[in-house]
């Protein structure tokens, strides 16, 4: 079991489905000569040359729409969209074709495209390179969205996206490419549905995915230590489609619920999560579950502003201990 | 083109013309839905890019006015037919409709609604053609006013960039939707649009099947040969309105008249009368045969087609039992 940075887990899941077939190549702006803006196709165009590994103008409705055209007949294109904000741009080659091209072709085609961008909140990077997209990308069918929390899941998540048959977003995050932690030495695919304990706990489940996995793990250390509260961390790496049976599961055992989301609450993974809760486990609960989420702002550059617009761990301390009635 | 292909390729030009006026029909009978964009007038220019590719080999994507270039590319026209029905036995299975004809099979790569959208996917196809070392080609054949989308833009830029084998056909009929083209472009004549990306182009007559036939011809040859991309721009006109909801209020009728005098399918016709090679009378019957097969064969086929089963309403959303998906419960990570 290797510890590497995050960046390197997908840089090694890239190499070994390179080498492995011919037919994935690698797209996106920067991500050849240069090396990928996160290092994460670091050295690949010197090993694999200008024709997989395709440095693209910035044209990205137009670049992505060229990697998905190439998906129908076979080859497996890893597309990185160098922030998820300018996925807005490629919103139409997304929806309108690599998520509905197997259904309204009756089964005949399908677009096996992997698309790989960071989004979320930096270090003052302006509204226009902060956005957090998930929520919007998980409301379409045909498109699978993953997001890891670690370099494991970032690894062995690409593996599986790459090989699955359907297309994949994977939603990154700009401050965690040098997170490290431990990923297996052999080859490993993550599935690309489900969720994962990342902390078991009886008292209460903290839902997290990609960042705010890490700010859930640190709260529950946190009111462990000073308040006895035992929280149960689950990581919903995969939010489309959302592990129904996990939530049930973990919400059936500690009664109570609070989701953690980088994004603005609105029509968000936190408002899909609560209405799964209604769904499947109403009366199993012991309060009402909670949202932690953004300001309904765009991120502004100032630092305080920017801190005080996306949540934190203390949030979910907060949060977590005025469910209690401790606050 | 050789005179022995002529006849048929009247015949099949015909066919469009027929096949495409019966789904009018059952559109106004209500057997049809959705959107129907119709094909009249247009019949020479995929006719005749065609007539020079390699129908089954070659890949081809379109945008919504799609159905005779799927039955070009060699798709059973009674699962075209079934498919505007709505029916399981419809070349998509129902699930698609006229903007959205697949014949995957036949490398025809699908028909989408949004304006301009097959640009890239097409280039992309060529990519794929490229990397596998095929011999095959990629045929774009959108609308003028697809160039006035961003993907026109972006898709010219990539595919001279990376040199792919990429036959853009633009189907001049000079109208997006109800907006003539000298009121929505600035540059009217389309084919000069790619001169900007180093795209060799030709701008043709469309409604002459064997001038389209010839200018395909350089144009096919130019790309399959590995020189890159390829523009070829064929002046046209649609008899009907852009869909079936339009008043065709924007245009006057002397231009409609002026354009039915240069009908590809007469054009061809007395063509080949004044050569001796048909009489008037061969060309009545090919047409009555022609009607006959569509009631007979193509319509009784829709018609007695089964409805798709709304349990199979989920079906073809996502791949089934993919082996990389496999949910695991949330139990023992960790």
């Amino acid at each position: 079991m290797a510890i590497i940075m995050y960046w390197e887990a997908l840089q090694r899941a890239h190499d070994e489905e390179l080498a492995r077939d011919p037919l994935v190549i690698v797209m996106g702006e920067d991500v050849g000569v240069a090396g990928g803006t996160y290092k994460a196709t670091k050295g690949l165009y010197d090993k694999y040359g200008p024709e997989r590994i395709m440095d693209t103008p910035i044209s990205e409705n137009g670049f992505t729409g060229l990697g998905i055209g190439a998906s129908f007949i076979g080859v497996r294109p890893i597309i990185e969209l160098m922030s998820v904000n300018f996925a807005w741009l490629a919103m139409d080659q997304i929806f309108n074709s690599a998520a509905k091209v197997r259904y309204m072709s009756g089964g005949q085609l399908t677009a096996p495209v992997v698309i790989r961008s960071p989004g979320g909140t930096a270090h003052q990077l302006g509204a226009q390179h902060s956005a957090r997209m998930e929520k919007v990308f998980m409301g379409v069918a045909g498109l699978r969205v993953v997001t890891p929390s670690n370099a494991r899941q970032a690894y062995g998540l690409l593996k599986s996206a790459v090989r699955c048959d359907d297309p994949v977003f994977i939603y990154e995050h700009e401050l965690m490419y040098n997170m490290k932690g431990e990923v297996p030495d052999g080859e490993y695919f993550h599935p690309l549905e489900g969720s994962e304990i990342a902390r078991a706990g009886r008292d209460i489940t903290l839902f997290g995915y990609n960042i705010s996995v890490h700010w859930c793990l640190q709260a529950a250390e946190f009111l462990a230590t000073h308040h006895g509260i035992d929280c149960e961390v689950v990581d919903l790496f995969s939010l489309s489609p959302l592990d129904r049976a996990g939530i049930k599961a973990s919400v059936s055992k500690t009664h109570r619920a609070l989701i953690a989301e980088e994004a603005e609450a609105a029509v968000g993974v936190g408002s899909e999560v609560m209405a799964i809760i209604n769904e499947e486990c109403f009366f199993e609960l012991d309060a009402a579950p909670v949202r932690v989420s953004a300001k309904n702002v765009p991120i502004p550059y100032n630092h305080t502003l920017e801190k005080a617009a996306v949540p934190s761990s203390k949030d979910i301390v907060h949060a977590v201990l005025k469910m209690f009635g401790k606050s | 083109m050789k005179p022995a292909d002529k006849k048929r390729v009247l015949r099949e030009m015909l066919f469009a013309r027929r096949f495409e006026e019966r789904c009018y029909e059952a559109y106004v009978e209500r057997k049809i839905g959705g959107f129907l964009h119709l094909y009249p007038g247009q019949e020479a220019c995929a006719q005749g890019v065609m007539e020079a590719a390699r129908p089954g080999h070659d890949y081809v994507i379109t945008g919504y006015r799609d159905h005779i270039h799927a039955i070009k590319c060699g798709a059973d026209p009674k699962a075209v037919m079934a498919e505007l029905y709505g029916k399981e036995t419809g070349s998509s299975k129902g699930r698609g409709g006229s903007m959205h004809i697949f014949d995957v099979e036949h490398h025809m790569m699908g028909g989408y609604a949004l304006v301009g959208g097959p640009f890239p996917l097409a280039a992309g196809i060529a990519k794929g053609l490229k990397m596998k070392g095929s011999d095959a080609i990629s045929i774009c054949f959108l609308g003028d006013a697809a160039n006035n989308q961003g993907t026109f833009h972006e898709t010219m830029n990539m595919a001279k960039l990376w040199n792919l084998p990429v036959l853009f056909v633009c189907e001049n009929n000079l109208y997006g939707i109800g907006t003539r083209i000298d009121r929505s472009t600035a540059v009217i004549e389309q084919y000069k649009r790619v001169s900007g990306y180093g795209i060799p182009a030709a701008q043709v007559d469309g409604q002459d099947v064997e001038i389209v036939y010839d200018a395909a011809k350089i144009a096919v040859d130019h790309v399959r040969s590995g020189k890159g991309p390829y523009f070829l721009e064929l002046m046209t006109y649609r008899y009907r309105g852009h869909s079936m909801s339009d008043s065709n209020a924007y245009r006057g009728k002397d231009e409609e008249r002026m354009w039915s005098k240069r009908d590809p399918i007469i054009i061809l016709r007395d063509r080949l009368i004044e050569a001796g090679a048909i009489t008037l009378d061969d060309y009545k019957a090919m047409d009555t045969e022609i009607l006959d097969q569509i009631e007979n064969d193509i319509i009784k086929f829709a018609e007695q087609s089964p409805e798709p089963v709304v349990a199979e309403l989920e079906k073809y959303v996502l791949a089934e039992n993919d082996p990389y998906v496999r949910p695991q419960t949330n139990r023992g990570a960790h």
